[in-house]
């Protein structure tokens, strides 16, 4: 166990013991260093700062957590629910005055480096409600399978998000007319314990940084982001794989060509730039960034596995989002597809904010039946049955949600 | 008479002061003597012994993996339970070989095929530091191909029925 790792999960278990017996932080700081926590293993820590322990992990190191259906009901998703896709370990101490975000970069104008007290102070503080998916959200259906976290359905949240908008602080930093991409870096650090090595360092096309909904946020749901999900300070842009929004922000570069940090080359968040039969092995020279990411649909009441008497209606409920403008329309099924009804659609809040849909559903007589959800966007995109295009790391997949139901006479 | 008056009255005042210094004083030794434990408490407040991290670790409802810390190489069902591995005669190479980098988890939850699992190694390599595995890479293969092998499940797998825990949805809260 190398010391990075020591120090991390010693810092989880202090976090984690401080609101356990309701005291701060700083009366575990007393704790002597030798004392080793009593030789606490890894394992022992199944609780993870800040996250219900209702969340799914499907891996601890690093920590990557997903969501369970039913627990996204709500119209904004909780702070101790939001999913979790970590690639390296979090920073262990983050002092939120002295924290600084520096932007520079070939296609900057000039070098700035903000306190977040100077970017509260300094430019408009604006409220989105985005969707963050992960890229590989749905991964585990992929055939053959791809390698990787292997993610259900809960790779996804929609929350409040406040901060600045990321293009007014680029234009205060001054944008060249050659900028092409933007990239990040963060106070996270590589697994191996190597400082030299980012374990990620992705962005976006300055287009998209552009964006009026694309945003450097302190806040989540009004209050402080959680610990695993960036803070004090991230990158948020709904619509793209949530692997653009990066965490523990620190340096933004303006770039003159795509940016080429940790995890933009190989097959890390690439696609096929054609489509591939199952299975293909493909080239790297033949794979495309991901950007934009697919409609998709959640079904998250009631939680699968519901068993109700045939003269009693289901009440149907969950969310739908695109990275075009809006959804246009939600249905289900109760057939296997033979034929859709449509859900009541709520608007959305802003682009980028998933839109809630309800129903109440009636069943012709008793047995087993599944219900299945599908979105449609305002750009007539739709969702498959089957699963989507294959790709070697399993990425998009946004087939139709399914929940088990049975009826009883 | 005015005078010895006006010093009767100077000493009675003067017995009304210390009376009034002495009240004060025994008030605040009241105070100090109520608070003495709460202050020596906290002076002596204990410091984080193995027992009350324990309790606090149990309070959080984490008491089984406690005590499971001393089961390293407990096998039940063929599943080795501290790390969720199956257990076979290359159990010990594939957690010294592969859990001191990453969790089992990344392990028990992928299917690959044998040369799948050798293309994971392969990146494993180039990108995160992994040594030649010399002589045990054949018998590492062996196992993950064996253990965790891809299902043939079709363009989309059936829901999983075992896994599912039908319950009875009350309606009457909803309604």
């Amino acid at each position: 166990m190398n010391l990075e790792r020591r120090k991390f999960i010693r810092y989880s278990i202090l976090v984690s013991l401080g609101s356990a017996v309701g005291v701060p932080v700083v009366y575990a700081n007393n704790l002597p260093e030798g004392l080793d926590l009593v030789g606490l293993k890894e394992d022992l820590i199944t609780k993870f700062p800040g996250k219900s322990d209702a969340m799914t992990v499907l891996n601890d190191r690093p920590i990557n957590m997903e969501t369970p259906a039913h627990l996204l009901n709500d119209d904004l998703t909780a702070n101790d629910l939001f999913f979790v896709r970590n690639n390296g370990l979090p920073p262990h101490k983050v002092d939120v005055n002295s924290w600084t975000l520096t932007i520079e970069g070939e296609s900057a104008k000039t070098k700035k480096v903000y306190t977040i007290e100077e970017l509260k102070s300094k430019f408009e503080t604006v409220s989105y409600q985005l969707t963050l998916e992960c890229g590989g959200n749905g991964r585990k259906e992929f055939n053959p399978p791809a390698k990787g976290n292997q993610w259900s359905t809960g790779a996804v949240g929609c929350a409040k998000w406040t901060g600045v908008r990321l293009k007014d602080v680029l234009s205060d930093v001054g944008v060249k007319s050659n900028a092409v991409y933007l990239g990040y870096y963060g106070a996270d650090t590589h697994l191996s314990g190597d400082a030299s090595k980012d374990p990620i360092s992705r962005g976006v096309p300055i287009s998209k940084a552009m964006e009026d909904e694309s945003m450097i946020a302190w806040s989540m749901n009004d209050r402080d982001l959680p610990k695993l999900n960036g803070y004090p300070l991230r990158l948020v842009f709904g619509g793209f794989p949530a692997s653009c929004s990066g965490k523990w922000l620190e340096k933004i570069v303006i770039r003159d060509q795509v940016h080429d940090g940790q995890k933009m080359k190989g097959s890390s968040y690439r696609t096929p730039c054609s489509p591939v039969p199952p299975g293909a092995k493909v080239e790297d020279k033949d794979m495309c960034i991901i950007e934009n990411m697919p409609v998709k649909s959640l079904i998250t009441y009631p939680r699968t596995g519901a068993t109700i008497k045939v003269d009693q209606e289901l009440p149907l409920a969950g969310h739908a989002w695109t990275s075009a403008n809006e959804i246009t329309k939600v249905e289900y099924s109760i057939d296997f597809g033979m034929n859709w009804t449509t859900c009541k659609l709520d608007p959305s809040a802003n682009k980028y904010s998933w839109q809630n849909f309800s129903t109440k559903v009636r069943f012709p007589e008793p047995g087993y039946y599944e219900v299945w959800a599908r979105a449609t966007d305002i750009d007539q995109n739709t969702q498959p049955i089957l699963l989507p295009g294959w790709n070697p790391k399993g990425y998009l997949n946004n087939a139709c949600h399914r929940i088990a139901v049975k009826i009883e006479a | 008479m005015e005078h010895h008056d006006f010093e009767t009255d100077g000493l009675w005042r003067s017995f009304l002061t210390l009376l009034h210094v002495a009240i004060v004083l025994v008030l605040l030794g009241l105070v100090f003597a109520l608070s003495e434990k709460t202050i020596n408490e906290y002076l002596n407040r204990p410091t984080f012994s193995k027992e009350h991290l324990e309790e606090s670790l149990r309070k959080r409802g984490i008491a089984r993996a406690v005590e499971r810390q001393d089961d390293w190489g407990l096998i039940e069902n063929g599943i080795h339970v501290k790390t969720g591995l199956k257990n076979d005669e290359n159990l010990q190479l594939i957690i010294s070989s592969c859990t001191s980098c990453h969790s089992a988890k990344l392990i028990t939850q992928n299917r690959a095929t044998r040369s799948g699992w050798r293309q994971m190694i392969e990146w494993m390599q180039a990108t995160q530091g992994l040594p030649d595995l010399g002589q045990a890479e054949p018998k590492i293969l062996d196992y993950l191909a064996k253990h965790y092998a891809p299902e043939q499940i079709g363009r989309r797998a059936n829901l999983n029925m075992a896994e599912i825990e039908w319950y009875i949805l009350n309606l009457e809260e909803t309604e």
